[in-house]
């Protein structure tokens, strides 16, 4: 990590906190003003950038912060997303989801469920996988979200490499998930409470240990701190995050599929993290709708958008230190280092 | 971080989202096209495209003007259902095609007809809408994955054959395919292999073929894996000692361009190929050796047949686009497939002939498919019981 | 018993080809440190630059050569416009930037040579297949790819541990300061060592175009096997890569040779070839994650 990525003030300063709520009423009417341009479509497209984020933020937790490089990301939001598909089908089909406890249709039993199983996964994953470091704790982070992604493309009951539509949405009470705009508030809500907690964390005591131990390990083992216990803890709540937010991607789509568990979905998560800006809260956001938002318009273009995404990620990376969040600071601070 | 970076931040990354979609108010009647053009399986969405252009004569289809407007969906499912998204929206498009992955279809199909749109699919057809799921708003133009194994089934059984190696990727089509193959084909199964979709090197399962030495071998393997297949095929000296029955899917156009000599002398089923003689396969051909320096693909052939049937039901409503009054047009099939015969059963799939082809040198050294006889007549799918429409 | 002769070699020939690999990779991760993953599109350049030489000229030379020298030039030019600034920076900034190069090596060369994979034939002194012990016959071709790998690891052997270019390599990248000081232009020396491990990629390339489907994107196809070999064989090593690379091929031909044969002796057919395509699809994983508990620092770390 570099120098840039800095504890994060202790407690919110009041322009700060002024700020953020500004920017959570442009988002509370970014519906009316999606359908006053006449683009309905931005709704969605906005609520899966919220989504997307909220699985960066939770990978920007133990990346960013606990500076642990996970490059299987993508097995507890694939997870979460399963976890949405089979209980809803569970719920249509009377059976058993995962042959363990009963289907439902309501969105958050099994936001609830998920949020149990990405924890179990990560705590299995992170026990084990936190006995390595470095390179080595990338590569089998990703060798365990490899083992889960095979083993649901080969899981013919549900779908296998064809995915699991789902008929209809998981609901809320008597909300008519049919709608986009309730979807999308269902999304900005999620959205906000993971922005809210994982402040609420950097700014512990735990975060701020958290922090220390990828600054300097040696120093906090000398006073008295397990650092394994302290990242396992942090694995498991990024992996109960990243999963919840699979059961949303889900709902959104209507369909899950093995697609969300790959390597290349683990890749994705973590180039919204670096684009965005590593260890930055507001980063994962930003480098969420950067990169769905640049596929989008970028894709509508022309059909070599990949030739334009390409160097657009090249300047990023040479050009700027930290990310989009980076540059907009330096953007904002002027000259001023 | 402050609020100003996160302002300026959100601000920008709101503007970059109003910029994906640019509203235009035109006359002509607008397609939506999503299909994969990135990756190992552009080149599969690259003909779908040019196909479907290819049968629009002036700027219209069955006289209707149309707009065709195309999208990559990079093989990935959230990004074809953004797509379709917008295109519904914010475009108000009515009629969309062009998938390639069933992967894909199946995260946008339920979306598109759920929406008041319809779809018609130029290749991508899961078996769940075919039967139960089926839709008045989903057409299917190219095939049901079973039928088409099952007339390799049939194939290898009038060829005489009386013990097969059958050979599948592990994924559901896979499975369909050998599921499909065993069901039409009469003799006995001498081994049976699933392979990974990711799989490079087939060594290993060479080895077991000739280990079994079986009199003939089925193996599906779409795109790229059945170029790599039937090259090692080929160096492991099996080509000409054990013959091999498929699917159109591992015996297309650029297969055998990819991999010359080994193509040579494999039978294969399929619902259409370049050397049909009907009119409206001439005037294709015609076409599309004037547009293009590559031999097609049926899939390039299936996306025209799509275009000729979308024109056929804007023809139809005289150019109004009510999904329902296009859904009754479109039912009639009223055009010249490529194909020859063509017609929807009760769940709106293709109800056709299958022929029995054959990858053969020609004189001028190159190997070409050539057409040998009729496999199955009039041909459905096993899941058009399972639909209630 | 020749059956399973047979898918050793098999497993052999798969690991050659992803130590070929696997080596440029150790290399640059091990003296540079950098995370590069566009390495799985310059083994794409070999592969197309050598097909697309055989199909104009029809020379076999001509297309080794083109195959190698396209690798390396542009391994070479990429390492100095683009990788050479991130040597300071983080893994991160790495991962980013070689993922940026991915999607433009990808849409080049579908912009340049169209979306339809190549056509490649095995050279003409290469075809067929010898009989290496009664009823049993092998392709030549394997056998070569067998080959050349094996020369390559002893070439590789001496350059690094036998020569003074090897010398400056193995101290450039534990004392550079060092280096530097004593008037070595240690930047030419990475240059030239990302050079050579684009060269052995697109070796890599060229020798499985006859094999495989060249097609864009089959560089991500095999590149994060190749890290599987890298992290197991021990990161910076070349000896660990071969190894590795020997170990993780033996190991995924086998697994999916015989693995449904045992399991259909003690469970039904269909699930058993449901539950082996799966176990073996997830072996080299398993493999992978069983070695870093055990090893940490892989088979064979560099610096013992």
């Amino acid at each position: 990590m570099t120098d840039a990525v800095s504890l994060p003030a202790p407690a919110m300063r009041k322009g700060a906190a002024v700020g953020w709520l500004a920017v959570a009423v442009l988002l509370a009417v970014f519906p009316t003003i999606a359908d006053a341009l006449g683009q309905p479509a931005l709704v969605p497209l906005v609520g899966r950038i919220l989504i997307y984020g909220m699985a960066a933020a939770t990978l920007n937790l133990v990346l960013g912060y606990g500076g642990l490089v996970s490059f299987g990301h993508a097995a507890y939001f694939g997870l979460g997303g399963y976890v949405a598909g089979v209980m809803a089908l569970s719920a249509r089909n009377g059976d058993l989801a995962f042959g363990l406890f009963p289907g439902t249709d309501q969105l958050l039993v099994a936001l609830a469920v998920a949020a149990v199983m990405g924890a179990v996964l990560a705590a299995v994953i992170g026990s084990l996988s936190l006995r390595t470091s470095g390179v080595q704790f990338i590569m089998i982070t990703l060798a365990f979200a490899q083992m889960v992604y095979f083993l649901f493309l080969s899981l013919k009951a549900y779908g296998g490499d064809d995915g699991l539509p789902m008929r209809r949405r998981l609901g809320i009470g008597a909300l008519d998930m049919r709608d986009d705009r309730v979807l999308y508030f269902v999304a900005l809500t999620g959205a906000v409470i993971v922005f809210l907690v994982i402040w609420r964390i950097t700014v512990s005591r735990f975060g701020r240990v958290l922090s220390g131990l990828r600054q300097n390990e040696a120093r906090m083992q000398a006073i008295g701190i397990a650092p394994r216990r302290y990242r396992l803890v942090a694995f498991i709540l990024a992996g109960a995050g990243a999963s919840m937010a699979g059961v949303l991607m889900a709902n959104q789509l209507r369909f899950v599929s093995p697609d969300m568990l790959h390597w290349t979905k683990s890749g994705e998560l973590m180039i919204m993290v670096i684009l965005g800006g590593v260890g930055t809260l507001a980063g994962p956001f930003l480098g969420a709708a950067a990169l769905v938002g640049l596929e989008t318009v970028l894709g509508a273009f022309t059909e070599r958008w990949q030739l334009l995404l390409g160097p657009i990620l090249l300047a990023v990376v040479l050009y700027t230190h930290g990310g989009i969040a980076g540059l907009v600071t330096k953007l904002v601070k002027g000259r001023a280092p | 971080m402050t609020l100003r970076t996160a302002l300026t931040g959100v601000t920008a990354g709101l503007a970059l989202a109003l910029a994906a979609s640019t509203a235009s108010a035109q006359a002509p009647v607008k397609i939506g096209l999503i299909t994969t053009l990135s990756g190992p399986g552009g080149y599969i969405g690259e003909d779908i495209r040019d196909g479907f252009k290819l049968a629009i004569k002036d700027g219209k289809l069955g006289g209707v003007p149309v707009e065709v407007i195309v999208e990559d969906d990079a093989l990935k499912p959230g990004q074809g259902k953004q797509i379709a998204e917008k295109f519904m929206k914010n475009d108000g498009i009515k009629i969309l095609t062009g998938i390639v992955f069933s992967n894909v279809a199946s995260a946008v199909v339920p979306d598109v007809v759920d929406g008041g749109a319809m779809y018609v699919s130029p290749n991508a057809a899961p078996s769940n809408f075919a039967g139960k799921e089926c839709h008045k708003n989903y057409f299917v133009v190219s095939w049901q994955n079973d039928s088409l194994h099952e007339s390799a089934g049939q194939n290898a059984t009038n060829l005489g054959y009386k013990k097969a190696f059958i050979l599948a990727p592990n994924y559901p089509a896979g499975k369909d395919a050998l599921t499909g193959f065993k069901r039409f084909f009469k003799g006995e199964i001498a081994g049976e292999i699933y392979t990974k979709l990711d799989q490079t090197d087939f060594a290993a399962e060479m080895a077991q073929i000739r280990a079994a030495n079986p009199d003939v071998v089925f193996q599906f393997h779409p795109g790229g894996l059945g170029i790599t297949f039937l090259r090692q095929y080929q160096q492991a000296g099996l080509k000409d000692k054990i013959p091999m029955v498929v699917a159109a899917p591992s015996l297309d156009a650029t297969t055998v361009s990819a991999v010359g000599d080994a193509a040579d002398g494999i039978n294969a089923s399929s619902h259409w190929n370049t050397d049909f003689d009907n009119p409206a396969n001439k005037e294709f051909m015609a076409a599309w050796n004037k547009s293009f320096n590559r031999v097609p693909t049926y899939y390039a052939s299936q996306s025209y047949d799509t275009a000729l049937a979308i024109g056929a039901a804007l023809k139809g409503t005289g150019g109004k686009v009510d999904v329902d009054a296009l859904g009754a047009a479109m039912r009639k099939a009223d055009f010249q497939s490529v194909r020859g015969k063509f017609k929807f059963g009760p769940n709106q799939h293709p109800v056709q002939d299958w022929f029995a082809v054959k990858a053969e040198k020609g004189a001028d050294g190159k190997i070409a498919i050539v057409t040998k006889g009729v496999i199955l007549k009039d041909h459905g799918d096993a899941y058009a019981a399972q639909c209630k429409l | 018993m020749t059956l399973v002769l047979e898918q050793v070699l098999n497993g052999l020939q798969l690991g050659v080809m992803l130590f070929l690999l696997a080596a440029g990779l150790t290399l640059v991760f091990g003296v540079m440190g950098v995370i590069n993953l566009a390495h799985g599109s310059l083994y794409m350049v070999g592969a197309y630059a050598a097909a697309i030489v055989a199909a104009k000229t029809g020379s076999a030379v001509l297309s080794v050569l083109a195959g190698l020298g396209a690798a390396a030039v542009i391994g070479m030019i990429v390492e100095l416009g683009v990788l050479r600034r991130l040597y300071a920076r983080d893994h991160l900034d790495q991962v980013l930037a070689t993922f940026a190069l991915i999607l433009i090596f990808n849409e080049t060369t579908t912009l340049l040579f169209g979306r339809k994979p190549l056509f490649v034939s095995v050279p003409k002194m290469l075809e067929g297949s010898v009989e290496l012990m009664p009823g049993f016959t092998y392709p030549i071709y394997r056998l070569a790819v067998i080959g050349v790998g094996l020369l390559v690891a002893v070439g590789l052997y001496v350059l690094i541990n036998r020569t003074r270019i090897g010398m400056l390599v193995r101290a450039g990248a534990t004392h550079r300061q060092m280096v530097r000081a004593l008037g070595v232009d240690i930047r030419m020396i990475f240059t030239l060592v990302f050079g050579l491990g684009a060269l052995l990629a697109g070796l890599a390339g060229l020798m499985a175009g006859p094999i495989l489907s060249v097609q864009v994107g089959m560089g991500e196809q095999i590149l994060i096997l190749t890290f599987v070999v890298v992290v197991i064989g021990g990161i910076g090593s070349v000896r660990g890569a071969l190894l590795g690379a020997l170990i993780v091929g033996l190991v995924d031909t086998l697994l999916r040779a015989f693995l449904p044969g045992l399991l259909r002796q003690v469970m039904q057919g269909p699930d058993a070839d449901a539950l082996a395509a799966g176990v073996s699809s997830m072996g080299v994983y398993l493999l992978m994650a069983l070695v870093l508990l055990v090893r940490p620092r892989g088979l064979f770390p560099a610096h013992a």
